[in-house]
């Protein structure tokens, strides 16, 4: 059933929001703490794991495919609802500092994708070494 | 025309999906016709909902762009937090757990870098733009952080509404910038593969931003990289007003 893959979607997204609304209340903080990744994580649990199997397979499936196929409509939908007039009418600091941020952060996914993967060639080239 | 409205309001979920289910069309109609293909479909739908999200706030002088007109309402629950996070957490269907782990490292230490690099790069304008006040300074900074951030921030450390209105415009700015800028830089900054887009996410952290950028640069990479963004704009209402205040306060 359609509505199986659907609820399970949904109950990942709940029980995630409320594990970071907890944590944003433990840690004193006014903001939801990951609990759309903590989402995810179930989801990618459950769809990796054999128990879930009647959730995710066939039909159910189908109900999560759904919704992550609606994903690029949605975001356009939330395009056209930011406040974009206010983005402009911040004036030169938010526009510079808006930007400054973005063009240094793109700089760096570079160097830190290479940190990261070069780490993982080490340690797969390590248990190669100790695996022969 | 009352009848028209009637309709449209009772059925406003119906009509976004309508509108935008055109939008769509037109654009990747004009990404194939008119730039074969170069400019993806998606980015072009993005860029029509930014500029439409303007003249919306023009006519109403609301905050949530097109939404804010009558007959269009039903976008701002299509495109609102539920449905987003709805939709962002589908994508996850089907990840493997293996490529998460394999970033898992890199992902955490680009949240941390993404939060402060981007705070200290705000507060270096601020300074340069001539403000003094280790408060102004902080929310400013914490507003190129990301725009939930900024006011979370200045709130909490009692900064005036001016500064956090600035401070919600230079992240309004920065989510814009990376909704239009991923596609086009993408390829300069090896975003192909999930470990880039769990950094890229990690250092850009605007859900909204990275959500939009990578549907426009390869949808496949979503997950990974909206997996890491979602954790940021919690760590930086954890550092903002705290440590990263201290230490402004310390050097101003």
């Amino acid at each position: 059933m359609v509505v199986y893959g659907v609820a399970l979607l949904s109950a990942c997204l709940i029980v995630g929001m409320l594990i970071g609304e907890a944590l944003g209340v433990w840690l004193q903080v006014e903001a939801n703490v990951g609990g759309v990744g903590i989402a995810m994580l179930f989801l990618v649990f459950a769809s990796n794991s054999s128990r879930f199997k009647s959730l995710i397979e066939g039909a159910s499936g189908r109900g999560i495919e759904f919704w992550s196929a609606m994903y690029i409509p949605i975001v356009v939908a939330m395009a056209a609802r930011q406040n974009v007039v206010a983005a402009f009418e911040g004036g030169m600091t938010a526009i510079v500092a808006g930007v400054a941020a973005v063009v240094v952060s793109f700089a760096l996914v570079p160097v830190l994708s290479k940190i990261g993967s070069k780490k993982e060639r080490e340690k797969t080239s390590v248990n190669r070494g100790t695996g022969s | 025309m009352d009848i028209l409205e009637t309709v449209f309001i009772r059925n406003s979920l119906l009509v976004a999906f309508a509108v935008v289910g055109l939008t769509l069309w037109v654009s990747y109609l004009v990404a194939d016709k008119f730039t074969h293909g170069r400019i993806h479909g998606s980015a072009i739908a993005i860029s029509l909902g930014l500029v439409a999200a303007y003249f919306g706030g023009k006519l109403t002088g609301g905050n949530n762009g097109v939404a804010d007109l009558t007959l269009l309402g039903g976008v701002g629950l299509m495109g609102g937090g539920m449905m987003r996070d709805f939709a962002i957490v589908a994508t996850a269907f089907g990840v493997k757990l293996e490529e998460l782990k394999k970033a898992g490292l890199a992902g955490v230490v680009s949240i941390f870098a993404g939060v402060i690099v981007s705070f200290i790069v705000g507060a270096l304008v601020a300074i340069v733009y001539g403000y003094s006040d280790p408060v102004d300074i902080t929310t400013i900074g914490a507003g190129a952080v990301t725009y939930i951030v900024g006011p979370v921030t200045g709130s909490a450390l009692g900064a005036s509404s001016e500064i956090i209105a600035l401070s919600v415009a230079a992240g309004l700015v920065k989510s814009i910038l990376v909704m239009i800028g991923t596609p086009m830089i993408a390829r300069y900054i090896g975003l192909n593969n999930p470990q880039s887009a769990m950094v890229f996410g990690g250092l850009m952290g605007t859900t909204s931003g990275v959500a939009a950028g990578l549907a426009a640069t390869d949808p496949k990479l979503v997950p990974y990289g909206a997996m890491t963004a979602t954790f940021y704009t919690g760590l930086g209402c954890l550092l903002g007003p705290s440590i990263l205040f201290f230490i402004i306060r310390a050097l101003v």
